[in-house]
């Protein structure tokens, strides 16, 4: 189920020099999963922007975006108080209910946040989480102590070596302990080459340009193993062992 | 008090029309492609509150359409290059339907689209006996891949021909979807009405393209895509005006449509139904809400009933 809603604009802050992060005020009750993401209107623009969930409560969402073009600089310019028209609910989410008890979560740049509040949800269920965070650089860093925070074990890797290890999050993955589940979010070099390096069962979370956000327009469609799926209706999360990699 | 001031209202002005024998409540029609088989609409409103809908573009076979991305962002409007991604005719009439049916109880219009016209035929011929159909409505603007690849929608020879092979095989009213990407559209619906056409809709999207400055590619995966959304209002009315002027069967106006304004004015360019497009990508609820604004806009021009005013411009 997904609803449309006016949120209040509580807090809009930088981060690292180009992502951000906002908390929205409002009605919470249509997101049922981590993993799932919102559909921000932003003026003078025709298309929404889908933006993954980092974290919620009953009356609070947070998001984390970075500024890549017209609509995120929009956004990046928005100050507390304003107030934004936002569809919730949307796309499947993480499935939490997998018995994973030692579930390794890993992130690249802005796929790291909707991994934020599944880290949450599996460590309350119990579950020792490990979290390697992928960047280019030491500057672009961030969350690595939220994580931490929520009692996970935390390995950032950076392409340039300047934090962490040197090298892609797949280089990181000697260094981590022994997991039964992979939960993965980022860019899709890095989604193909976690699923060559990895055999556990798992859950990726991809992205695609979509019209609508909530299954009426089909412009983000891929083909898996199980059909052709919507990005923003049956995904944006896929099981490892459904996905087709072209 | 709100409610009776609404009831009121509902009680002077009349928003019904009528296609081809079909009452519609109201002439406010979701375009094809915008609104799937209805359900993820139905999770945001009560769809029945519709005129009709008409229903995702529909093959013999079933097809994924075009790689990704197909989306691309413009000024007041939108890019899609989806390439009819749907189930395939059987599929659409074993399952869509049935499961379409418990949100819309009103006769839908079935979008047909075809690469031969063997294709047409056996779709319409076969969504023929499908009760749940009001409208059959023929997209022409594939690509004949017999002939060369050419959209039967841009010859009249060829709209005329697909035109009359449709119109022999079922008995519901045929509604020719015309593009707007052709030198003469007058000579193409004129050539649908000769075939036998019982409407026109037009237009579908104008073809267009975006470039990505970073990457210096083409946004869309397959270069280039059908433009629609509020930027392409203005044309979609001239060629209804057009259109309306030239034929003398009923117009479904569709092209940019975002308020219940819009909706007026398509009405008297010539149309007697309209449908909304992009719109509902952005706003999910923008059917319901030019529906409920209707009314008031209508009492603001003094427009008592809706259907009066269709084609009134010319006048």
């Amino acid at each position: 189920m997904y609803k449309r809603g006016i949120y209040r604009i509580v807090a809009n802050e930088a981060l690292t020099g180009n992502v951000y992060r906002m908390v929205l005020e409002g009605d919470t009750q249509y997101i049922t999963a981590p993993g799932q993401f919102v559909n921000v209107e932003l003026p003078g623009k025709f298309l929404r922007r889908p933006i993954s969930i980092c974290d919620y409560d009953g009356r609070t969402i947070t998001i984390i975006y970075k500024v890549v073009g017209e609509g995120t600089a929009i956004m990046g310019e928005m100050k507390p108080g304003g107030e934004l028209d936002v569809l919730t609910g949307l796309g499947n989410g993480f499935d939490t209910a997998t018995g994973t008890r030692r579930p390794l979560l890993v992130g690249g740049g802005v796929g790291v946040p909707p991994l934020y509040n599944l880290a949450k949800r599996l460590i309350a269920g119990g579950a020792a989480v490990n979290v390697v965070l992928g960047f280019n650089t030491a500057s672009e860093v961030f969350y690595a102590d939220e994580f931490a925070a929520l009692g996970a074990t935390v390995t950032v890797a950076t392409a340039d070596g300047s934090r962490g290890v040197k090298g892609f999050v797949t280089d990181a993955l000697k260094s981590v302990p022994e997991y039964d589940y992979v939960y993965a979010c980022g860019p899709m070099p890095m989604l193909r080459a976690l699923g060559g390096a990895v055999n556990v069962p798992g859950q990726f979370s991809f992205e695609e340009r979509m019209g609508c956000g909530f299954g009426g327009c089909m412009g983000c469609s891929c083909k898996t193993k199980n059909g052709n799926k919507r990005i923003c209706k049956e995904g944006p999360v896929l099981r490892t062992d459904e996905i087709i990699w072209e | 008090m709100q409610t009776e001031n609404v009831n009121t209202t509902a009680r002077e002005t009349d928003l019904s029309v009528e296609l081809s024998g079909l009452r519609l409540d109201n002439p406010v029609i979701p375009a094809s492609g915008t609104f799937g088989f209805g359900a993820e609409f139905a999770e945001f409103y009560d769809i029945n509150i519709l005129g009709s809908f008409s229903f995702k573009g529909t093959t013999k076979e079933p097809r994924f359409g075009n790689p990704t991305p197909r989306i691309a962002e413009c000024t007041e409007g939108m890019i899609n290059a989806v390439g009819l991604q749907n189930p395939g005719i059987d599929a659409v009439v074993s399952q869509e339907l049935p499961r379409m049916a418990k949100v819309f109880r009103k006769p839908v219009i079935a979008n047909i689209s075809g690469f031969s016209v063997e294709e047409y035929v056996e779709c319409c011929g076969r969504i023929d006996s499908e009760p749940q159909v009001g409208i059959i409505e023929v997209n022409v603007s594939c690509p004949n891949v017999k002939h060369g690849g050419m959209s039967f929608g841009t010859r009249p020879e060829s709209a005329y021909e697909v035109t009359k092979a449709v119109k022999a095989v079922t008995t519901k009213p045929v509604y020719m979807k015309l593009s707007p990407n052709v030198t003469d559209i007058v000579s193409i619906a004129r050539a649908c009405e000769e075939a036998g056409a019982d409407g026109i809709t037009l237009i579908n999207t104008m073809l267009g393209m975006r470039i990505d400055l970073r990457t210096r590619k083409p946004v869309i995966a397959n270069t280039m895509g059908g433009f629609s959304g509020p930027a392409i209002f203005p044309v979609a009315l001239r060629m209804v005006y057009q259109v309306a002027g030239a034929c003398g069967i009923p117009v479904m106006g569709c092209g940019g449509v975002s308020s219940a304004r819009d909706v007026i004015e398509m009405m008297m360019a010539g149309a007697t139904a309209v449908q909304v497009g992009a719109m509902n990508l952005r706003n999910p609820y923008a059917c319901k809400e030019i529906i409920e604004a209707l009314p008031q806009e209508m009492e603001r021009l003094g427009i008592t009933r809706l259907r009066d005013i269709i084609g009134i411009a010319r006048n």
